[in-house]
């Protein structure tokens, strides 16, 4: 019994950990790229970007992924997307305008003198920022980065909703049969992935330890 | 002609006018010192000479090239005006050292990329005179080719190491090559920020108030390496307070008061026998404070 909710459980985690991977590797340089938007002297692009985040942030993401998988059905007559796919076009969005927030923060607080130390060394605009001004960028949104990537990986148990098999669903679907301990049982594998997470992060701080900026 | 010619520099910042019309020469080898007080455009002037800031209007030209001219707007593009900052080098207030890299990086980082582009331009002319041979010698010219673009790669390596080593000796840092700007104290870090400007050759070395940053006691030293560039005839020039400083190391003292000079000449002629009230005044607050400073640390003695 126990080795078959185990085994159960693990197949929902692994739904759990495709929405985590998909939404990091989409929406980390998504983010980047709404980052500049927000940043642009270009006055209508910052403002569209703006309200863009300001939705996204302001509604819950619940609404968000059921937006996107009734939405299109219901108000142009299209069909449904995958439920998993809709999850993660549903997070990827989410999590890009967080984590454009986050990058905004990190290259704001960047010193106009390390882009002038630049400008006067004769530099160009992308030697400036890949050679000075990134590194320290990404030092200082290691922490807020770890804080949102934990959350996230907490987050995917909203994929329920639209009735996706991610461990959490898996693990409600024991309880309506009556069985109760593999609801909280999921609390081991939400650690442990976490655990490693926090680790990991722990690391990439100690890497960029070597500088202070 | 002047080594340097700035003929009425002008720039506004919205309706603030900062600069209203600047204009002095400078010789090769000469040190420039700019005094003034705070806002009065100081600052502006050498980011305009930069090009950190462009002037609204004015020209500048370096040993009779005519470099920049405000009213030629199309020339001031971005590439452009990357080329004309070679030509100067700026020593900030703040430092501003790269903190991920090692004084030695940060001394060789600006020459590095110079000398990439340099290679890369090189290797592709290389390819085009290989495409234009007879395919018979392709093969030949091809291996000679591969020989001298690693002689390059290997010159300009060392070209630009051996050139941070000597300035690293010079500004007395030799120990600290692989330490992190943050491992310094201010007035290493502001030794190690003069390395890394002169590491360009810049034909001027411009100082934005070098020691304001600094502890008192810090002073001293980055000065004293300031003035030992002067004997290397050097051309700097330098934004200061410390008006001793300007006594003894410059040539040529400019006063600079509400966007205007104010008044210019020997610093005999300027701390000795200002002839504008302005001058005066500053140059007597300016002692005021010295005295009042000097009194402070006394009684902090007593």
């Amino acid at each position: 019994m126990f080795w078959q909710v185990t085994l159960n459980l693990l197949e929902g985690f692994g739904v759990t950990c495709l929405i985590f991977a998909a939404t990091l590797v989409c929406a980390l340089p998504l983010g980047l790229i709404l980052a500049f938007g927000s940043m642009s002297k270009f006055k209508p692009l910052k403002a569209v970007v703006k309200v863009f985040v300001w939705i996204i942030r302001g509604t819950p993401l619940m609404l968000q992924i059921l937006v996107i998988y009734y939405g299109p059905a219901l108000l142009f007559g299209w069909g449904f997307l995958d439920r998993v796919v809709a999850v993660i076009v549903a997070f990827v969005i989410n999590y890009a305008c967080y984590f454009s927030e986050i990058y905004r923060g990190g290259i704001e607080s960047i010193s106009k003198g390390q882009y002038e130390a630049g400008q006067v060394l004769g530099m160009t605009k992308s030697q400036i920022f890949f050679k000075v001004v990134l590194l320290q960028v990404v030092k200082r949104i290691v922490p807020p980065m770890s804080n949102e990537v934990i959350t996230l990986v907490k987050d995917t148990s909203l994929a329920r909703i639209i009735v996706v098999e991610e461990i959490l669903k898996v693990a409600y679907d024991y309880t309506v049969r009556g069985l109760i301990w593999p609801l909280f049982y999921t609390a081991v594998y939400y650690l442990i992935f976490v655990g490693v997470l926090t680790l990991l992060f722990g690391f990439i701080e100690k890497k960029l330890g070597y500088f202070r900026v | 002609m002047a080594f340097l010619e700035v003929k009425n520099y002008r720039k506004k910042f919205g309706d603030n006018e900062v600069l209203k019309g600047i204009s002095f020469s400078l010789e090769k080898g000469e040190v420039l010192a700019i005094i003034g007080s705070s806002g009065g455009g100081k600052t502006t002037l050498l980011r305009c000479l930069n090009f950190l800031e462009i002037p609204d209007e004015g020209t500048l030209t370096l040993g009779g090239e005519t470099l920049f001219d405000a009213s030629e707007k199309k020339k001031n593009a971005e590439s452009d005006i990357r080329e004309k900052r070679l030509h100067f080098g700026l020593v900030f207030q703040q430092f501003n050292l790269f903190p991920q890299y090692t004084v030695f990086k940060n001394i060789t980082l600006a020459q590095t990329l110079l000398a990439k582009a340099e290679f890369r331009q090189k290797k592709k002319d290389f390819s085009a005179v290989l495409k234009s041979a007879p395919p018979a010698e392709r093969k030949k010219l091809k291996e000679e080719q591969k020989t001298i673009l690693a002689e390059i790669r290997a010159g300009q390596k060392k070209r630009i190491e051996e050139k941070a080593e000597g300035l690293l000796s010079r500004v007395g840092l030799s120990e600290k090559k692989n330490a992190y700007p943050y491992e310094l104290s201010g007035g290493q870090q502001q030794r190690v920020a003069i390395a890394r400007a002169l590491a360009l050759s810049p034909d001027i070395l411009c100082f934005d108030e070098p020691t304001s940053a600094l502890d008192p006691e810090l002073t001293g030293e980055v000065l004293k390496v300031i003035k030992g560039l002067k004997s290397s005839e050097s051309t700097m020039i330098v934004v200061t307070h410390e008006m001793e400083f300007a006594k003894n190391v410059a040539d040529h003292v400019i006063f600079i008061a509400d966007g205007v000079i104010e008044e210019e000449g020997t610093p005999e002629e300027v701390f000795e026998n200002p002839k504008s009230e302005k001058t005066k005044a500053f140059l007597q607050k300016s002692r005021d404070l010295l005295g009042e400073e000097a009194e402070e640390v006394k009684g902090d003695v007593l």
